[in-house]
């Protein structure tokens, strides 16, 4: 069988993430609604955190792994502050799309 | 072999839960999605050997992240289907999928061309690398807690702002509102003045009387 003569290299990997990553901005580009639109940043971050494991194991290094430890905790605090932010347009109008953000003046 | 049937199979739950992130028509269905892209990125994790990460990935993202995307759905009540069909910006959408078709095949050339892979060097410290015989967290933990220390650190400040910043995007009144609230103007209390008193009348029979 061809498969077992394959090994599983990191091109791979690679190859996963860049898909994972191109879908979630097509998907951050496509919709409209500001929600959907952060969990399209949070594919995007998975696809980086795909490749930052992958090349963590190419070069024998733990790096990778604390790397992808740093995004979880990054993407924790974006989720809340922008949903904090998605919470707060809401409240003034109810049905708010992002291109309604663009309506505000400082 | 194992591996790489494991690894398919991964790969397909990621792109068939990221795609269904893109083009579900609602929100709940859209996080429901992201908790499937999220388990199958925990299953690559775990392909990779990296346990403890695909521990987190499901604790953190699908557990917390997720949950708070779902709180907020349900909080603003937006959980009814949006019509994709409505294209306010003319020709967004096709725009959208030529640019992230671009995108991706100039990743995946790069990724093709470089077929050496990563051409760095790995730290020579036997306690960053992989195969050095001690688990997963022993050595994350290590590593974090000496060489990141002062990154964790910064993370922990990271997240307590995020949590003030919440708190105060999220705060339903100004401060004007709360200061109104402390006046005490706006208490009704009950007259201590006999009744009438405070009549425009009453004033007039008083000087009658005198009279």
């Amino acid at each position: 069988m061809i498969l077992a003569e394959l090994a599983l290299t990191s091109p791979y990997y690679l190859v996963l993430s860049a898909l994972l990553f191109a879908t979630g901005a097509t998907g951050l580009l496509i919709r409209r609604n500001p929600l959907v639109m952060f969990m399209c940043v949070e594919l995007m971050l998975n696809g980086v955190n795909i490749s930052f494991v992958a090349f963590g194991a190419d070069l024998n290094d733990v790096g990778g792994q604390i790397s992808v430890f740093f995004v979880l905790v990054v993407a924790a605090v974006e989720v809340v502050v922008g949903l904090a932010l998605v919470v707060a347009i809401n409240r003034r109008r109810s049905d708010a799309t992002a291109d309604d953000v663009s309506l505000l003046r400082g | 072999m194992a591996e790489f049937i494991t690894f398919f199979f991964g790969a397909a739950i990621i792109l068939a839960g990221a795609i269904g992130v893109v083009v579900a028509r609602n929100a709940v269905h859209s996080a429901l999605f992201l908790i499937q892209t999220l388990l199958g990125v925990a299953v690559i994790f775990v392909v990779q050997e990296a346990h403890f990460l695909a521990a987190v990935q499901i604790v953190v993202y699908a557990g917390a992240i997720v949950i708070v995307f779902l709180f907020v759905i349900m909080l603003l009540g937006v959980d009814k289907a949006e019509d994709l069909g409505v294209e306010p910006i003319a020709g967004q959408k096709p725009l959208a999928v030529v640019l992230g078709a671009s995108l991706l095949a100039t990743a995946i050339t790069f990724v093709l061309v470089a077929t050496d892979g990563a051409t760095g060097v790995g730290s020579g410290d036997p306690e960053r690398q992989l195969d050095s015989g001690i688990t997963d967290i022993e050595r994350i933990g290590r590593v974090l807690f000496t060489e990141y220390a002062v990154a964790f650190q910064l993370t922990a400040a990271l997240l307590t702002i995020g949590v003030i910043g919440a708190v105060v995007l999220t705060r339903s009144q100004s401060s004007a509102d709360q200061l109104d609230d402390l006046a005490p103007a706006s208490v009704d209390l009950p007259s201590l003045a006999p009744e009438g008193a405070n009549d425009e009348h009453h004033v007039d029979t008083v000087e009658e009387d005198a009279s």
